[in-house]
């Protein structure tokens, strides 16, 4: 005990010395948050938008202004020619058209079945399949808006007249926990994991390899000092850093992104702690592996970049994977700690909810500590 | 030093009286695949006694070492160090020894007193007892003063003093020093050698390894070993008697390299080395004259500067070894 102590405080001696590496591991992930957050927004908005409006009719206005006023169009202008708005599409100034037809308003008082058109850039086709969403949410609305008007205008005794109720049954889609569907809420937990495992498995990777290259292992190990102690004094303080990076991560989420925090602080630490530990075990496995710093460094990054970004539902679907995929990504713990994470921050559910994401997590991280301790051992006598 | 408290745990004191062997090294061999790096060693080494260990790169040097300090098991064979079995308890082994590499692994990026801290926290000091040896350290290695000095930025020879402090802070009774000298200059070197004896007069068995062969001269006794295998042991003097029979004379002459080629056509000449711009010459009989040679060199119009019979050095003695063993 007292010899770990010995280890971790001069550990955490080295750190204090290199300071700027300190501020790297502290607040980096905190910036890496806010340059990632706003990039990878897969929300769309403000999508330019020009109307073919052969109608010009309060009804047509009326539809025009549903588009604008929900935020996710913005109008470029009126349109007449089929020249012009091609020449608009190919030179990229608008993504979407909404033609309306001529006797919009007409036929739509004859309650007659009318047809609109927008047509949709689809040089991006996720893009142009989430616009194309949104339109078709718009006009459904302004169509069950205007089933509803032509009801209640009805004289009196058509609507006491049962054969003339129109029954209207519309779909009230609700989202849980992210209402609006913000892509941030569901990406920022991902950040949060994806940032905090590449800074865990590298800097304890890192501070090991170090020793080996310098020969301070080796006098290390001329001492009587069994390998548990001095582990665990060394990954001690890169614990309680990473902890602390993680934390800033998640607060200036919820400062810049609005990240609510729904479920209990003390799961959430208990999440991030195991994660974490999980991290420094791999970090501690590849630091058996490599002799050199530039070695332990490459196998760090490529070991938890990657598989934490693509393979964790971070921001592909496992589901939607091939099954041989989704098999393994039951070896990347970030793909636990997101459920774990996504549901402690944005559902507020409680430990049954995701208690076997935090099992696997705690087995993740004994089996990679078994193993590193194993083969620490074979190294060390 | 200073010495109230059981400097060395009762495990290494236990089978070592006062006769026993310090380090006692039977048949000690170990492979690496079919690669025999150490090879049947055997030699002891006496309580107090600066024990020289020479060997060319590669000569297994180290393999021993290692073994010797509980990091690395034998293949077949015994050592006790301090009475303890190597391969049965290497961790009571690690407890009655000290050792500095050539490295002088210290932690750069901490200061002195936090080294000697470290050192002192993994080897269990605390309380008085470490404040006394955090002294002795600082005084031994001329430290004072620099408690909170970077070791990054100390110059080579204090490094070198504070490694050897931070080795011997637990105050073991043998000590290993792998090649402590290397990168070091002259007066450090010296002041080093001058430590290593005090620490011999306290008791401590000193193991070391050199590249320096003038340094070998300061130890009691020295081992060559080549190929993993013991090829001479003595003391210095002992072991330069290898040329009682066979005098080296030094030959300094115009051109030394062409020199040594008409001396190797010399039927009294065993064999030449080159020793900076001189010549050593084994004769094969002690009754040569070396005037004889001179004649010789100055026939195929050399000219001899001088020319005469010289104590044999360990560097003479150590060629001689390697040349021997490897035609062996």
């Amino acid at each position: 005990m007292r010899k770990t102590l010995a280890v971790a405080s001069k550990e955490l001696r080295q750190i204090l010395r290199d300071r700027r590496s300190l501020l790297i591991l502290l607040f980096v992930p905190a910036f890496f948050l806010l340059l990632y957050g706003y990039a990878l927004n897969f929300d769309i908005r403000n999508v330019k938008l020009a109307v073919q409006d052969k109608d010009r009719s309060t009804k047509s206005r009326e539809l025009v202004s549903s588009f604008v006023n929900s935020g996710y169009f913005s109008l470029v202008g009126y349109v007449d020619s089929p020249s012009e708005l091609d020449r608009l599409v190919d030179e990229g100034r608008v993504r979407a058209i909404l033609t309306i037809p001529s006797g919009f308003e007409h036929d739509l008082s004859l309650h007659q079945p009318v047809t609109v058109q927008v047509i949709i850039d689809g040089d991006n086709a996720n893009t142009a399949s989430t616009v194309s969403g949104y339109a078709r949410t718009l006009i459904n609305e302004f169509s069950g808006e205007q089933v509803r008007l032509a009801l209640s205008a009805g004289p009196a005794s058509q609507r006491s007249d049962p054969s003339r109720r129109v029954p209207v049954i519309s779909v009230e889609p609700r989202i849980w926990y992210n209402p609006q569907l913000r892509s941030t809420l569901f990406l920022v937990p991902g950040l949060i994991a994806y940032i905090s495992m590449i800074t865990a498995v590298v800097s304890t990777a890192l501070s090991v390899v170090r020793e080996k290259e310098r020969g301070t292992m080796e006098q290390v190990r001329m001492a009587p000092l069994s390998p548990l102690p001095y582990i665990i004094g060394k990954t001690l303080p890169y614990l309680v850093i990473s902890f602390v990076s993680a934390i800033l991560v998640i607060l200036s989420a919820m400062l810049l992104f609005e990240l609510p925090m729904r479920g209990s602080w003390l799961l959430l630490c208990a999440a991030i702690g195991l994660f974490l530990i999980g991290a420094q075990a791999q970090g501690l496995l590849i630091s058996t592996i490599a002799e050199t710093q530039q070695v332990a460094f490459q196998i760090a990054l490529l070991s938890s970049l990657l598989p934490t970004m693509i393979l964790s539902g971070f921001i592909f679907p496992i589901t939607s994977m091939p099954t041989v995929v989704q098999w393994i990504t039951h070896i990347v713990p970030a793909r636990y700690f997101l459920v774990a994470l996504r549901a402690i921050v944005l559902k507020g559910a409680d430990i049954t909810a995701f208690w076997q994401d935090m099992m696997a997590l705690a087995i993740f991280a004994s089996v990679a500590l078994g193993l590193a301790s194993l083969r620490l051992r074979r190294e060390w006598a | 030093m200073s010495d109230q408290t059981g400097s060395v745990p009762s495990a290494a004191l236990e089978k070592s009286g006062p006769s026993a062997a310090a380090i006692d090294v039977r048949g000690l061999t170990r492979r690496f695949g079919t690669f025999v790096a150490v090879d049947n060693l055997s030699f002891s080494v006496k309580q107090g006694e600066i024990f020289g260990f020479l060997g060319a790169n590669g000569a297994g040097k180290s393999t021993t070492i290692r073994m010797l300090c509980g990091l690395l098991k034998p293949t077949s064979g015994t050592a006790l160090v301090g009475g303890v079995d190597v391969s049965r308890n290497p961790e009571g082994v690690k407890r009655a020894i000290g050792y500095m590499s050539q490295r002088f692994s210290l932690y750069e990026a901490l200061t002195v007193d936090q080294n000697i801290a470290f050192f002192g926290g993994i080897y269990g000091l605390r309380g008085e007892r470490f404040a006394a040896r955090r002294q002795f350290v600082l005084e031994m290695a001329g430290l004072q003063g620099r408690e909170t000095t970077l070791t990054r930025e100390l110059p080579g020879g204090w490094r070198q003093r504070l490694a050897l402090g931070c080795a011997i802070l637990h105050e073991p009774k043998i000590v290993f020093l792998d090649e402590p000298t290397g990168g070091v200059d002259p007066l450090s070197r010296r002041r080093f050698w001058d430590l290593i004896g005090t620490l011999s007069r306290d008791g401590v068995t000193v193991l070391v390894t050199t590249h320096y062969l003038d340094e070998a001269e300061h130890c009691h006794r020295i081992a060559i070993i080549q190929a993993g295998k013991l090829a001479a042991l003595g003391t210095a003097t002992e072991l330069k008697q290898v040329f009682s029979a066979r005098p080296i004379v030094e030959i300094n002459a115009s051109q030394p390299v062409q020199a040594m080629a008409i001396l190797d056509k010399n039927a009294n000449v065993e064999k030449t080395s080159l020793f900076g711009t001189a010549v050593h010459a084994v004769l094969r009989n002690a009754s040569t004259d070396p005037a004889v040679l001179a004649a010789a060199l100055r026939a195929e119009g050399i000219e001899v500067t001088s020319i005469g019979a010289v104590t044999p050095s360990l560097e003479d003695v150590f060629l001689d070894v390697v040349e021997r063993v490897g035609a062996a």
